[in-house]
């Protein structure tokens, strides 16, 4: 079994990394989307400090969303996701080892170059670490419910917009949690209270949305 | 998911799956609708009555407060009605109740309604009570979400043709938002009470005057039979539009 999903971890890997949706790529886009706002925004430091955890962690939002549609359509498409659901391992441990790796390809690489990003957005520097720790705890849990949208439109061509309808109003409270983390250290107040409710999401959410994907997978593609 | 195919357990002397049956269903639910269109009938044209005359007005906010017996009312629907669409996915993915996915597609726009209705209303209320149409206070960020979830819940219904498909996908999408829900909610309150601590407003002072609870209440129980009246005419609607497909399906096959 272990040997079952560390070949799934090792496959999502290096395909994100031959097809073109790799690490380098995630940071690009966000790196993009971080300096396009200053052109909209007008380059306003004050402000731009202001809104800079929230522009991040909606920058990290889309970025999740990004490969999101292929996370599992490409497996239907080329029948890798039958094989997976004929497999003697658990589909919910499979998808959640999917949901892990899409992970690593999205989420963590932003988690650890916030800070930098932050520096350029003229965040306080009492928040750039709280930053990276509220991204780290809290992206997996955007892609663990993007996996059930994943799940839900899997059989249908383009789902990637309904994919979006479906997930984004979810993910309000991880929105709010996740900014008030950097909120509150900007403050200098504490934030353990947020990092904690933050942290209990991602938790439930890893274990209630495999099970849910999976279902959803088994009731829809019969 | 269908009258033929009805319940796997036809004989069984149990009323819940006799009721289930979509043909009873079409027979029972005929009859009982007249009767409800009158009570709604009754109980809203009293309740709006009651609200909008005799009801004294508010000595804060003169009459502008009367849109509360639409507004409230509409509210309580609006979590309701998603309570009830919790429920049929239950009976949907659990015990594939013939009728459980028609009720919780039936449900989906009617809930959306009463969500916007209720945000509408607020708003209206809104501008000159505090003077703003919109805030973004909790409550209403809340009510906005669960707006939004049933919009979701629509389009997917709208996205996947067959029927069955789609009603175990909203299903799971239903019970999804449902765990979410009560998450959402407390975490929106959080967020508010550490942004703006002290709110503009009062919601209707501590305790509410018999006189505006009695309409109130009456309202209420008014918007449930409207909802009772509304979800039956859906869902004979839908019945007979999977009919006239299965029909159309079989004829084009039969002339093939």
């Amino acid at each position: 079994m272990i040997a079952t999903l560390r070949a799934v971890l090792s496959r999502e890997l290096t395909l994100a990394a031959r097809i073109g949706a790799g690490v380098e790529l995630g940071i690009v886009f966000f790196l993009i989307l971080i300096s396009v706002t200053p052109f909209a925004l007008g380059p306003d430091q004050k402000l731009l400090s202001r809104l800079a955890p929230a522009l991040l962690w909606i920058a990290a939002l889309l970025a999740t969303l990004l490969g999101l549609d292929r996370l599992l359509q490409a497996d239907e498409e080329d029948g890798v996701l039958d094989e997976l659901m004929l497999s003697e391992t658990p589909l919910e441990l499979i998808l959640l080892t999917k949901a892990f790796a899409h992970w690593l390809v999205t989420g963590l690489p932003l988690a650890l170059l916030a800070p930098v990003l932050g520096l350029m957005l003229a965040i306080s520097p009492a928040a750039m670490l709280p930053l990276a720790l509220s991204l780290l705890v809290g992206t997996p849990a955007l892609t663990f419910l993007g996996l059930v949208g994943a799940a839900l439109t899997v059989t249908l061509r383009r789902g990637g917009l309904l994919l979006s309808v479906l997930v984004l109003p979810l993910t309000a409270p991880i929105l709010i949690f996740g900014v008030s983390i950097v909120r509150e250290a900007a403050e200098g107040r504490s934030f353990t209270t947020p990092l904690a409710l933050l942290g209990g999401i991602t938790l439930i959410s890893a274990v209630v949305s495999p099970v849910a994907a999976a279902a959803a997978l088994r009731f829809t593609r019969q | 998911m269908t009258e033929n195919s009805a319940s796997p357990r036809q004989g069984a002397p149990n009323a819940f799956w006799s009721l289930a049956n979509p043909g009873r269903f079409m027979g029972y639910s005929g009859t009982l609708l007249p009767w409800l269109a009158v009570i709604t009938l009754a109980l809203l044209s009293y309740g709006l009555y009651k609200g909008l005359f005799v009801a004294p007005a508010d000595y804060q906010q003169g009459e502008s407060m009367r849109i509360m017996y639409i507004h409230v009312p509409a509210a309580w629907m609006a979590m309701g009605v998603y309570s009830l669409m919790t429920m049929s996915s239950l009976g949907t993915l659990v015990w594939k109740h013939p009728l459980a996915d028609v009720s919780q597609k039936a449900a989906a726009p009617i809930g959306a309604t009463f969500t916007a209705l209720c945000l509408i209303t607020g708003s209206l209320w809104g501008k000159p009570t505090w003077g703003t149409w919109w805030e973004w206070d909790a409550r209403m960020t809340s009510v906005l979400v669960l707006l939004l979830i049933y919009l979701g819940i629509i389009a997917l219904w709208r996205a996947i043709d067959e029927p069955l498909r789609a009603a175990r996908a909203v299903a799971i999408m239903t019970l999804v938002g449902a765990v979410n829900l009560p998450i959402i909610k407390f975490s929106v309150d959080w967020w508010n009470t550490l942004h703006q601590p002290a709110s503009v407003f009062k919601k209707g002072g501590p305790s509410i005057h018999p006189a505006m609870l009695e309409p109130l209440l009456v309202m209420g129980l008014a918007f449930g039979f409207l909802f009772g009246c509304l979800q039956i005419i859906r869902m004979q609607a839908e019945i007979m539009n999977r009919r006239a497909e299965r029909l159309a399906l079989r004829q084009a096959n039969a002339e093939a």
